[in-house]
């Protein structure tokens, strides 16, 4: 018996009733496939080959209509001196470095905060969740006149407050943080529920006995809660992170990439690229370094969580 | 055995789990001074959003403009249905929700089931690529999706904010994890009683999946009613125009018109919070899952 026919016959799942026989594995081939086929052939149609289609484009010089010429990696080099490219960089590691700490202290923070019984607490919940269904586009609109200079709510409370308005979306110093603020309204909800979740898996024999051994409140966060939470904090960062690279929706929806490109992410750049003037293969490239960028994060945060016997994967 | 969509829904319960009475005689918990503070400002964003679009046009450019309008005024809405296409955007979100959520509960179940439980050459190669797949950032796949799909003459038409929803991987991968955690005995009744894989699949299956095909249906209906990047890169013609691309277009042409992009911005929300208020749990519950997001 080969191993292809042991395994086939080992006792699991659905499969033939005539071992064996070559016809009757032939319908079990052709069966499975077709249950699989129509959405493996979609999924691995609309990302696998554009993904190969976006390296090839990458190589070459092509505006969509000429004939496309092929230059080696004349646009990974020539991005290495793309002083717009690296500004583009600057800025998403900017929205990166504002968001992610954030979102991941805001998850954890209204986590222990929500997590307990007390009346009105599904109000809370719901106030604080519900913003996850906003899209970019009305996120965007509403940032626009949140924050607006002379319409809005934030300067309307800062005046009555007696404090100096600020010009928000339209200040280069301040309009990332802005971003950072809105998007942390839509998504605060998700490392929230992480934490939420994590929280209640804590052993409840952890904290009796650190009560019992007299920590206080405090310190059976810090000492017992903390440590046990550290799988969620690695996922939820890296998820963020990945996220925040990828910043487009809610640039494009505020200040398309403005005051003075103060706002224009890696991907924002991108699209302008390729879909503004139309440079599909430097386009291409740009996408594959912000890939590689992706990449990178992840298997840092791995290894680095690993290294500190972190299971987070 | 817990499942990936069990967990969920486990953690789901314990976020949105009923508000406890509080027991007469104790005093009120100190966390409603942090609590009540961080909840109402979570929410001004979207009384915002209805009280503008409730608001006289003139009191939301006045200096400084009331939160609270001094009278309930439909203008925004009237303008918004009078002068621009929003309820044929409106049409078009919901064919591509619809065809989205149908098509990826068809499809996804299918293939979930058979990288789950049927056995064929091939299964493994299949299952890793698609979990491969995962990894590939929208962005890399934004400029040849978009040479492909106007080479096949879609960018004109819906058929670009349409098909990339079809399936997905994250779908499927779901939907494998929900089906390997189901008992097998109930499949092998089945067998022996005579029904073929299909009519298992069908009649056995399927019903115990309620809660995985849930999940996977608002996943769904989130990521492609509010999806902007598809619509926005690949559909030029106005008449197929998204809520979602509307929106974003109205913001450089009605720039000054608070009132009917807050109506817009209305039209385009409420569904989905109402459909959040009705089904929290299972909303949070995907939450967990997925973290679309982004």
């Amino acid at each position: 018996m080969t191993i292809r026919e042991r395994r086939r016959n080992a006792p699991a799942g659905t499969r033939s009733t005539r071992p064996g026989s070559r016809i009757a594995r032939l319908k079990d081939d052709l069966g499975g496939w077709l249950f699989v086929a129509p959405a493996t052939i979609l999924v691995l149609g609309l990302s696998v080959f554009p993904a190969v289609w976006a390296f090839l484009l990458s190589l070459q010089e092509w505006d969509g209509f000429s004939e496309p010429e092929f230059i080696g990696g004349g646009n990974y080099s020539e991005l290495l001196t793309d002083e717009d490219f690296f500004a583009a960089a600057q800025h998403t590691g900017l929205y990166t470095a504002l968001f992610v700490p954030m979102s991941v202290l805001a998850g954890l923070f209204l986590a222990v905060a929500l997590n307990r019984k007390i009346r009105f607490i599904g109000l809370y919940r719901t106030a604080i969740f519900v913003p996850f269904v906003a899209s970019a586009a009305a996120t965007g609109i509403l940032s626009t006149y949140l924050f607006s200079p002379q319409y809005g709510l934030v300067n309307n409370v800062l005046r009555s407050l007696g404090l100096p308005t600020q010009g928000w979306l339209e200040d280069q110093a301040q309009a990332m943080l802005v971003i950072a603020i809105m998007s942390l309204w839509g998504q605060a909800a998700f490392t929230t529920v992480l934490y939420l979740a994590a929280l209640q898996d804590v052993p409840a024999e952890l904290m009796e006995a650190a009560t019992l051994d007299g920590a206080s409140r405090w310190q059976r966060f810090w000492q017992v809660v903390w440590p046990q939470l550290a799988p969620v904090t690695v996922f939820t960062a890296i998820w963020q992170t990945i996220g925040a690279i990828q910043l487009f929706d809610l640039v494009y929806t505020t200040t398309r990439g403005g005051p003075l490109d103060a706002t224009k992410t890696i991907v924002y750049y991108l699209w302008e690229k390729a879909f503004r003037s139309l440079e599909f293969g430097y386009g291409s490239a740009v996408a594959y370094v912000l890939f590689g960028l992706t990449l990178l994060v992840t298997i840092g945060v791995v290894v680095y969580s690993r290294r500190r016997g972190t299971e987070a994967f | 055995m817990t499942t990936l969509v069990e967990n969920a829904t486990d953690a789901a319960e314990a976020a949105v789990r009923p508000l406890d009475r509080r027991r007469k005689g104790r005093r009120p918990s100190g966390w409603h001074l942090v609590l009540a503070p961080i909840a109402l400002l979570f929410a001004i964003p979207f009384a915002q959003m209805f009280l503008a679009a409730l608001s006289p046009a003139a009191e939301l450019i006045q200096y400084p403009p009331p939160f609270i309008p001094s009278r309930l005024d439909l203008g925004g809405f009237t303008g918004l249905f009078g002068e621009t296409d929003v309820l044929r955007w409106m049409v078009n979100t919901m064919l591509v929700s619809a065809s989205a959520i149908v098509s990826h509960l068809v499809l996804c179940s299918l293939a979930g089931y058979g990288f789950a439980r049927l056995r064929f050459r091939g299964r493994t190669f299949g299952i890793f690529a698609i979990i491969g797949t995962i990894m590939i950032p929208t962005q890399l796949l934004m400029i040849p999706t978009y040479i492909l799909f106007s080479r096949l003459g879609l960018v004109d038409g819906l058929g670009a904010a349409i098909v990339p929803w079809l399936a997905s991987a994250f779908g499927i991968f779901l939907m494998r994890q929900f089906f390997l955690s189901i008992p097998g005995e109930l499949e092998e009744a089945g067998r022996i009683d005579g029904a073929n894989r299909w009519q298992v699949f069908w009649h056995v299956v399927l019903p115990l999946a309620k809660p995985a095909l849930a999940t996977l249906a608002i996943f769904t209906l989130l990521s492609s009613w509010n999806d902007l990047v598809w619509p926005l890169i690949a559909i030029n013609d106005e008449d197929a125009f998204t809520l979602q691309l509307g929106l974003a277009n109205f913001q450089s042409t009605r720039r000054t018109q608070w009132e009917l992009l807050m109506a817009g911005n209305v039209v385009a929300t409420l569904p989905l919070i109402l459909f959040f208020l009705f089904a929290q749990k299972q909303f949070v519950a995907t939450m967990t899952l997925s973290g679309m997001k982004g």
